[in-house]
């Protein structure tokens, strides 16, 4: 990042389109490239299996590409099967049929935004109690800022299992592993982020008699939004692993996760494939919200 | 001692006692001066302790289900009793997939870093590629790396490339944007070479970057290792330990399990922090903490 603002810096000015062409096409190029290395690939990776099972003897070159680049259960399938099979599981269903891969999108979305809700209030709290407890300082936080270098991710057949017994599944579960993975990093940037009005601006406000729920909403909470975005994007993100993990353990029945798992129980390349392209254009979406919700919320920008 | 007290007012009064104790003792401790290393280490190790000794007093008295929430005692005992078939976990899913992994996910990630560093058009290419790829749940590629690589720790351990090297080839490539033009034009007048420019300027001002990615990426690892194991492993390993045991209800082992990722983690990343004071030791945000 660092690199490319000082490069635009020297770089003489450009048009819009100029600009434009300038950010976009070396990545166009990188795509351009590991498209092409991808279509070789699964035409390497399958050719052996082709060989053996699909191919007459005496095959010229266009038959095994033709074979590796549309095979059933392809050891890696080509970018263009792929993209097949999410417009048929998309379109191709109703879209409340366990079929269709919205329907699982839907599954995993809404557990790891109820759980991303869940996690932040949480955050919130525990930032607000440490910020204005020393005893909580000195004792929790530390736990919270170590906790970050432990798997937690781990707990989550725990989880299941736990609230399982107590007669809960379904979405909440999954939210709860997505909620504890969120709380953590929002606690810690906004417990920074509170603290970061320095001493002249909490003078300022002490000239203005400003009380302290005053003194907490109108400088704390504001300067405290430049740290807690980012933090959101990592806790969202985050949350979406939780999800997805999350539906591991339940015996695979819907969301994006069940659909990596039945694919691997059946050998269905494909579907697993189609279901980690969901995920990841949901992880995008995900972040992409929270970055919105950041550019209205902080006029100024990012810092 | 719980026995005696077993049920009434007696207990109650008994937690009372405790509780008061215990947030007086903590409280005395976060007072304590900021310099103090009693003070600033003693509050979270006293509280942390509170909390195990009101976890195993409350699993008693309230007679919670192991399924629940087993006591520590218990989670203890298993750790003893199944030290053999942990330290089996241990050296599958740690020394095997998460270190195997993270050492090659690093390296490729730092010698792509340090590759295209001369090309603007490859940095400018790459690096939006690489932003995006921390906003994907790459650990959901597991399947496929099970499928390839087969149930041992080889799948695991390519989980654990993929997801540790865009990290690293970020901070990586931030890392050797940052030596300064001055210190630049100082080796091009001392005639240094590219490489020789590199490896005595570039790479040591660039290794508080590395380090932060090298952190982040044994984290990253962990998680790696032990969920790609759900998906599919071999009879050992401490993410398939938690899963097949937390299935039968064995609750203790999957909390002594939890316990050996947990430190395990905390380890790997207090070594690295370790390295990272001797490597960079003229840093500012060190020389601070020492001055």
């Amino acid at each position: 990042m660092a690199a490319a603002a000082i490069e635009a810096s020297r770089a003489p000015a450009r048009s819009a389109i100029g600009e434009t062409w300038h950010r976009a096409g070396p990545v166009l190029a990188v795509l351009g490239v590991v498209l092409v290395a991808w279509y070789l690939a699964a035409i390497g990776l399958n050719a052996a299996q082709v060989i053996e099972r699909e191919l007459e003897p005496g095959w010229a070159w266009q038959d095994l590409v033709r074979h590796t680049l549309s095979m059933d259960r392809p050891v890696l399938p080509a970018p263009h099967q792929i993209a097949l099979d999410l417009y048929d599981s998309i379109f191709g269903w109703p879209l409340d049929s366990p079929r269709n891969l919205l329907f699982h999108t839907w599954v995993t979305s809404s557990a790891t935004l109820l759980g991303f809700v869940m996690g932040t209030a949480l955050g919130a709290l525990l930032a607000v109690l440490i910020v204005h407890s020393r005893t909580l300082d000195r004792g929790l936080f530390p736990w919270i800022i170590a906790s970050q270098t432990v798997p937690v991710l781990a707990i989550a057949p725990i989880v299941i299992v736990i609230l399982g017994s107590m007669g809960m599944t379904g979405v909440f579960p999954k939210a709860v592993i997505s909620m504890y993975l969120c709380f953590f990093p929002v606690t810690v940037a906004l417990v920074k982020g509170l603290r970061s009005p320095g001493v002249i601006e909490l003078e300022l406000l002490h000239t203005y008699a400003a009380s302290r729920g005053d003194t907490f909403w109108k400088l704390r909470v504001p300067a405290s939004l430049p740290f807690l975005f980012p933090s959101l994007r990592i806790g969202i993100a985050a949350g979406l692993v939780g999800a997805i993990v999350g539906e591991l353990p339940t015996g695979a029945q819907a969301g994006l996760g069940a659909r990596l798992l039945t694919g691997s129980y059946y050998g269905n390349t494909v579907q697993i494939w189609s279901a980690l392209v969901m995920a990841a254009l949901l992880g995008l979406a995900l972040t992409g919200g929270v970055s919105l919700a950041e550019r209205l919320l902080t006029p100024g920008g990012r810092r | 001692m719980m026995a005696l007290l077993a049920s009434g007012p007696g207990l109650a009064a008994a937690i009372v006692v405790l509780l008061a104790l215990a947030v007086w003792s903590v409280r005395k401790l976060a007072a304590l001066d900021e310099q103090s290393a009693l003070g600033r280490f003693g509050t979270p190790v006293v509280f942390g302790a509170w909390i195990v000794v009101f976890w195993q007093i409350l699993t008693e008295a309230f007679d919670v289900p192991q399924v629940l929430l087993p006591a520590p005692s218990l989670v203890w005992h298993s750790l003893v009793a199944n030290g053999g078939v942990l330290l089996g976990d241990f050296v599958q899913t740690v020394v095997h997939s998460a270190l195997i992994g993270w050492t090659t996910g690093c390296a490729l990630g730092f010698a792509t870093g340090v590759l295209i560093d001369r090309s603007a058009f490859l940095q400018r290419g790459l690096l939006p590629v690489a932003a995006l790829a921390s906003t994907v749940p790459l650990v959901g590629i597991a399947p496929i790396m099970v499928m390839w690589f087969g149930f041992d720790w080889h799948s695991k351990a390519a989980v654990v490339v993929v997801m540790t090297f865009f990290p690293m080839l970020v901070n990586t490539l931030a890392g050797l944007a940052e030596s300064g033009h001055m210190e630049r034009d100082l080796m091009r007048s001392y005639g240094a070479s590219y490489w020789r420019t590199l490896v005595a300027l570039r790479i040591p001002v660039a290794l508080p970057f590395v380090f932060n990615a090298l952190k982040v990426n044994s984290t990253l690892a962990m998680i790696g290792a032990i969920v790609a194991e759900f998906f599919g492993s071999p009879v050992s390993g401490l993410g398939f330990r938690i899963s097949t045991e937390a299935a039968r209800l064995n609750m203790g082992l999957v909390w002594a399990a939890i316990v050996v990722a947990a430190l395990a983690g905390s380890l790997l990343y207090a070594l690295l922090g370790w390295v990272e004071r001797r490597a960079t030791f003229w840093h500012p945000s060190f020389r601070a903490a020492a001055g």
